[in-house]
């Protein structure tokens, strides 16, 4: 093997892909090139590191300083300096907001500090197209414990141990889940990884089998191995085609090298891994409407029992877990279950990512113990809210969970209080907003979502999300009227008790949540006709502060309308009829000068 | 207003790919998505016609090949835009102002989302999280990502494409 004296690992995840990070590595290939280093120092892609706000991102070894929003023409300055003359370029350096101050590493840099990587642990330090860098990274080392040491039941019974819950949403144990599949009687089984990720605000599962495929590989054989399946399908959304070519790869090299297969490591067990896409169907996420997906039929739930684990797939019994699930099964296996649940709290072991976004500074993925609290995750890590604005709430759990609002901001993560806020844990969203959202809006948002995704096949569903929405509707509209916020109460209940799938049964949340903690917010709209957030366009005008204003013009340039007028160096005017309430000269006027009424 | 389908010698030829995969899967089990999925890769949408040829190689009704393309917002009946717009309306990139660039978009070009434009250049789609919600809000024209967008950039990034 060739000994490079420096590593630069270039981010080719989806967020720093989209932010141009493949030029950047071309640029770096060329330039070590240029300079006659390419026998010193090697260029890499690797996965996700989770700060995707602020990519292109590269991290050099065997420093690990870590360079963000790195441009194509900043890598002859980077290749000089600090390839060849090892000075750190300082103006390319992550600035923590609080303290000002440049870091060099990534792992000293607040945001990364107070995380615990366990099933994101390889991501952004391989390369997920090279099988070696997963094998040399403690890779298919717990598949050959597993195979030589341990009997299936020892295996069950350690992921029983360690406490480990589903973390596709439910939270269901998965030790238990396993068990059952392993006593459901029948000769052929199968093990199905649930990668469908429907949050729609939530990307870690995108980022394990982008960034590290070969985990959850590893994590359905070990399955297989111990319910007794000889095959295993990925459901993976149609949305990620990185993650698909990631995959494809990574099955590829593990066949080659016999860690799929037949007779695998040499021990005669068999066990095969097949891919099948989602075609953009959000209910498709839920267990049995996944299973139809993949015999290729319509995505309809059906009731349960009979769970799958009984009888999924083809009418066998199917063990299904969520893709963050199995990344965390090598660890448990090669460090035990003892150490898994020693992290995190009583009911809630281990870690869990949060996909963090909306109004903070630090957007990104993050892997914390359970137990931290949201206040940690959102100050601390997340650096807070930009613009000196208010924090306002906290949404968990997508369109199934809720909004948490500051007066609990103290709570500690855990699925159990996630629940009783009113939200849930989910699949580990995480949407921070500020004083300038709606909180009727953002149910009516997510309503929406989950409306356009309901099957249709019952109809508390199918029905009742659609008169909610139109009460909704009409409240954002200025429409509402006295009594609507009982009727909005009185059809969530019916439909959370009725519903057939997890859809329709946690469609209401959003609506119950904002309600319980922003009644207030409803009556505004309803009562005063007004949106106190200034975000519901039908109860809002928008004027200029003649005052304030300096007739720079700058309003009158960005509007699409040609609704602003006025003399340069005058106060400008907005025309009411005109304006189509697009919000573009509030977001552009220097002066604070334009005012939503 | 739909625009016409063309029958030309290149629609003919796709017809053609599409009977030569089928031919890969005659008789098989549980496969129409995965079928529908690859015809909809060599044509673009999926008229009736490769639908009619999806269930006699497939040994379906109509009616299921119909039922299934129907369920599924991925698969297209109508012909497509030659680029296509997809904006994020996840809720990362809602929270940051999504509908407003998609507002923009829609008086620009001035069709509505699910619309294509009758010069089949431009389609509009709103979708869920692309996985990119650091950037949001985001935009995505064939397989060109736009980040962190304000209404404003709209027409600027629009005229990349005339
Ligand atoms: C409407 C709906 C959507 C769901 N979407 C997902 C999803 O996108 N990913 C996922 O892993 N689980 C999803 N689930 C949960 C699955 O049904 C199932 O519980 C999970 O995949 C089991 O894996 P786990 O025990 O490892 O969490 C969804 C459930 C419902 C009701
Ligand atoms: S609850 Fe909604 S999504 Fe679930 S089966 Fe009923 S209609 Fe379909
Ligand atoms: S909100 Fe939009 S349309 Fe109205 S005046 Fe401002 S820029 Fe013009
Ligand atoms: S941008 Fe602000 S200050 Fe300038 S003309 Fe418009 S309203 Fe007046
Ligand atoms: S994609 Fe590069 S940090 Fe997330
Ligand atoms: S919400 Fe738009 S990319 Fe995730």
């Amino acid at each position: 093997m060739e000994i490079y004296r420096a590593h630069i690992l270039v981010c080719r995840g989806t967020g720093c892909t989209a932010s141009g990070s493949e030029p950047v590595m071309e640029a770096f290939e060329k330039e070590i090139e240029k300079h006659g280093l390419s026998k010193e120092v090697k260029v890499l892609l690797t996965g996700c590191l989770g700060l995707c706000e602020l990519g292109p991102n590269i991290i050099i070894y065997p420093e690990g300083t870590y360079y963000c929003r790195v441009k194509p023409e900043d890598v002859p300055e980077i290749v000089e300096e600090h390839l060849v003359k090892g000075r750190i370029v300082e103006r390319l350096l992550y600035k923590e907001r609080a303290v000002e101050e440049r870091m060099r590493a990534l792992t000293d840099i607040n945001f990364y500090k107070r995380q615990k990587r366990v099933a994101l642990r390889n991501c952004g330090l391989i390369n997920p197209e090279i099988i070696e860098e997963y094998i040399a990274n403690d890779g298919y080392r717990a598949l050959a414990k597993v195979l030589t040491e341990m009997t299936p039941q020892q295996v069950i019974d350690e992921v029983t141990r360690s406490g480990l819950r589903g973390r596709g949403g439910g939270g269901f144990p998965t030790g238990r889940k396993w068990q059952f599949a392993k006593d459901a009687p029948g000769d052929i089984k199968y093990v199905v990884c649930n990668g469908d990720e429907g949050d729609p605000g939530a990307f870690m599962d995108r980022s394990i089998l982008e960034g590290d495929p070969h985990t959850v590989l590893e994590a359905m054989a070990i399955a297989g191995y111990a319910i007794g399946a000889k095959e295993g399908y990925i459901y993976v959304r149609a949305e990620y085609p990185l993650a698909v070519k990631r995959l494809e790869i990574a099955i590829e090299q593990a066949r080659e090298r016999g860690l799929l297969g037949k007779n695998i490591l040499g021990t005669g067990f068999e066990f095969d891994i097949f891919l099948r896409l989602g075609s953009g169907a959000f209910v498709c996420g839920e267990e049995t409407a996944l299973l139809a997906s993949i015999e290729g039929r319509r995505g309809e739930p059906r009731p349960r029992p009979p769970f799958p684990a009984i009888e999924g797939l083809w009418g066998k019994p199917t063990l299904i877990n969520n893709v963050e699930t199995y990344a965390n099964i090598p660890p448990i296996i090669l460090n035990g279950a003892d150490w898994f649940a020693s992290i995190g709290t009583e009911r809630s072991k281990g870690t869990k990512v949060f996909a963090i976004g909306g109004k903070i500074n630090n957007t990104g993925l993050v892997e914390i113990p359970m137990g931290t609290t949201l206040r940690e995750v959102i100050y601390e890590i997340g650096g807070g809210i930009p613009n000196g604005k208010q924090f306002k709430a906290v949404q968990t759990g997508g369109p199934s969970g809720g909004c948490i609002p500051a007066s609990l901001l103290d709570m500690p993560i855990e699925y159990d209080t996630l629940t009783q806020a009113g939200s849930m844990m989910g699949s580990g969203g995480m949407i921070v907003m500020d004083e300038d959202t709606c909180m009727v809006d953002i149910a009516k948002f997510f309503l929406t979502f989950t409306q356009d995704e309901s099957c249709g096949k019952c109809p508390p569903c199918r029905i009742g999300t659609k008169r909610m929405l139109e009460i909704l509707e009409r409240v954002t509209n200025g429409e509402g009227r006295e009594g609507d916020i009982e009727l909005l109460e009185s059809l969530a209940k019916n439909i959370k008790a009725s519903a057939l799938c997890g859809l329709g049964q946690t469609a209401p949340n959003p609506v119950l949540s904002t309600l319980r903690y922003f009644r207030d917010e409803y009556e505004a709209h309803i009562r005063e006709k007004k949106c106190p957030a200034g975000a519901c366009k039908a109860l809002i005008t928008y004027e200029i502060i003649a005052d304030k204003c300096k007739g720079c013009g700058l309003c009158v340039k960005v509007c699409p309308s040609a609704a602003i007028t006025g003399e340069r160096r005058q106060p400008h005017a907005i025309d009411r009829e005109k304006c189509l309430k697009c919000n573009s000269c509030f977001e552009r006027c220097p002066f604070g000068a334009i005012a939503k009424k | 207003m739909q625009p016409a389908i063309k029958r030309d010698a290149e629609f003919e030829e796709k017809l053609k790919k599409v009977d030569e995969m089928l031919k890969k899967y005659e008789g098989q089990k549980g496969v129409l998505l995965q079928v529908l999925q690859e015809a909809q890769r060599i044509v673009g949408y999926l008229p009736i016609e490769v639908q009619k040829k999806v269930a006699e190689a497939l040994d379906v009704t109509l009616s299921e090949v119909y039922s299934t393309v129907t369920f599924y917002s991925f698969f297209n009946l109508k012909p497509r835009g030659k680029y296509q717009i997809r904006v994020c309306l996840g809720t990362a990139c809602y929270v940051k102002g999504a509908d407003k660039v998609l507002g923009r978009i829609e008086q620009e070009l001035k069709i509505k989302v699910g619309d294509t434009t009758e010069d089949l250049k431009f389609s509009l789609d709103a979708c869920r999280c692309v996985g990119a919600c650091g950037l949001a809000p985001v935009v995505i024209i064939n397989d060109d990502v736009y980040g962190r967008l304000t209404p404003d950039r709209v027409p600027e990034i629009l005229k990349n494409y005339e």
